[in-house]
């Protein structure tokens, strides 16, 4: 009786263990997949384009819907994060071998080098991205792109190359919008709450600047760019079945693209400022 | 025409037909040409030669009427704006619809979306004409009208014309050479009037499923 236990317990072990593996195995498996359909859309993606007027005339087009669109929310999350920061510094700067223009420094490098690249990404990300994901899967399941693909247009390259190329151009832009409204941010409410002088805010933001801080914040908008337009665009150009999937694929986009973005985040910081 | 009950696999056919499904094995012949063993120059080069009405209609949401029919003329010819415009109006005038231009597909009603469709699948004169269930979603009245227009078209232009449908009444209306299909395969191919005769036990279910068509069974 024991004996027959034992091997049913031994028995339901080696199962649940070849479940496990089965299940890590599908993730991997499924993982690879998704890669390997990823390259061979951005292949298609950037191939030559049937008539580049054309493309030229969506690109801009592309500006102005994501770009311009998003100036707005770009522009009110970076004027309180750099006021928040201005506070934060002088409220924990209490040691006095600490200068108050401290504050002007830490207000500049956080925008510079996180806040506006990385932070405003994954800010679009969530914008930007959900509205490509979206587009293009409801085009998906309404045979949009059937009809384009009937006509004998690239399909990939026409929906998605302006898209990504008008995040890529503009989303730099965004980012250098971001740092000086940050930092006016900061420079204004810093003075309004008397946190810190004009004096000592100027020569805080201007104190051992580095030029290099911001090539490295623009490189990492172009890469992050990529990702937010690229990602969401996979998943809407592989959505299948209805307006369920097109909201799931969505969410995916954006799920994705902002843990991307993390990832390369910290990759670009290895490899660029270390 | 193509015709069998939902689910046979008309739609699978005709998207095969056109190459947005991969075929598994086969050929699909265009003038001797087999689409599937072409590269992607060739296949392209056919795909300019063939106009499709899709069951929704598959206009793009963000162009307006005129936008729609003008668009595969501005990928594909090098055609002045004016050029393109009067081409455009054309089609859409020989599809019966006017003073749409400036309309976006949301405000259009489904037998004006059929229209639009058919006059886009025309602006850059097609050789051959694939129809997904251009019924579908339409009343009887409306119905007979694109039937009447895809019919004209096909003679006008002189173009391949496969319908897809379950309609008998397009059928009957517009039908030349009728394929049945049944579970995913070809159960019976022939004419109008012998569709009508057919002794096939599968076709005369799926021909005499209406109280309207037995009764016409039983007066023939």
């Amino acid at each position: 009786m024991i004996q027959t236990s034992n091997k049913l317990t031994n028995y339901k072990i080696d199962l649940f263990i070849i479940l496990i593996f089965n299940q890590i195995f599908g993730q991997f498996m499924k993982l690879f997949f998704n890669f390997g359909r990823y390259f061979i859309l951005m292949k298609r993606t950037f191939s030559k384009p049937e008539k580049v007027s054309i493309y030229r005339a969506r690109v801009f087009e592309e500006i102005d819907i994501l770009g311009i669109g998003s100036l707005g929310i770009v522009a009110i999350i970076s004027v309180f994060i750099g006021a928040v920061i201005t506070i934060q510094s002088a409220f924990n700067f209490i040691n006095p071998l600490v200068p108050i223009y401290a504050v002007g420094c830490a207000v500049r490098d956080s925008m510079i080098l996180e806040f506006s690249p990385a932070i405003i990404s994954l800010i679009l990300a969530g914008k930007i991205g959900s509205s490509i994901a979206s587009e293009i899967g409801t085009m998906r399941i309404t045979e949009q792109i059937d009809a384009l693909e009937i006509m004998g247009i690239n399909s990939a390259s026409y929906l998605i190359q302006p898209k990504i190329i008008a995040c890529v151009i503009f989303s730099p832009v965004l980012v250098i919008f971001s740092m000086f409204l940050g930092i006016m941010g900061g420079y204004v409410f810093g003075l309004l709450t008397g946190v810190v002088t004009n004096y000592e805010y100027i020569i805080g933001i201007t104190y051992n600047f580095r030029p290099y801080n911001v090539v490295y914040a623009l490189i990492k908008a172009g890469v992050f760019a990529f990702i937010f337009a690229s990602v969401p665009a996979y998943h809407g150009y592989y959505t299948k079945g209805g307006s369920l999937e097109v909201g799931k694929s969505s969410t995916k986009g954006v799920v994705y693209s902002s843990v991307l973005i993390l990832a390369f985040d910290l990759i670009l910081t290895q490899l660029l400022l270390a | 025409m193509i015709i069998g009950e939902s689910g046979s696999g008309k739609t699978a056919l005709i998207r095969c037909m056109v190459g947005l499904n991969e075929i598994d094995s086969g050929e699909v012949l265009f003038d001797d040409r087999n689409f599937y063993g072409l590269d992607f120059t060739g296949k392209k080069a056919i795909r300019k030669e063939i106009g499709m009405l899709f069951q929704g209609g598959a206009l793009f949401d963000s162009k307006t009427v005129e936008e729609n029919v003008v668009f595969p003329l501005s990928m594909f010819t090098d055609l002045s704006v004016s050029e393109k415009r009067d081409r455009a109006n054309f089609c859409l005038q020989r599809v019966n619809l006017v003073n749409a231009n400036n309309l976006f597909p949301s405000e259009l009603s489904g037998g004006m979306k059929k229209r639009v469709a058919i006059a886009r699948a025309i602006a850059v004169q097609p050789k051959y004409l694939f129809c997904d269930e251009p019924n579908s979603g339409l009343d009887p009245k409306t119905s007979i009208v694109i039937d009447s227009l895809i019919k004209e078209i096909t003679e006008e232009y002189a173009i391949t014309t496969v319908v897809i449908t379950h309609d008998m009444n397009s059928v009957i209306e517009i039908g030349d050479h009728i394929m049945f299909i049944y579970k995913g395969s070809k159960w019976w191919e022939g004419g109008k009037d012998e569709i009508l005769k057919s002794d096939n036990e599968e076709v005369q279910d799926f021909v005499y499923a209406t109280k309207f068509m037995k009764d016409l069974r039983t007066k023939l």
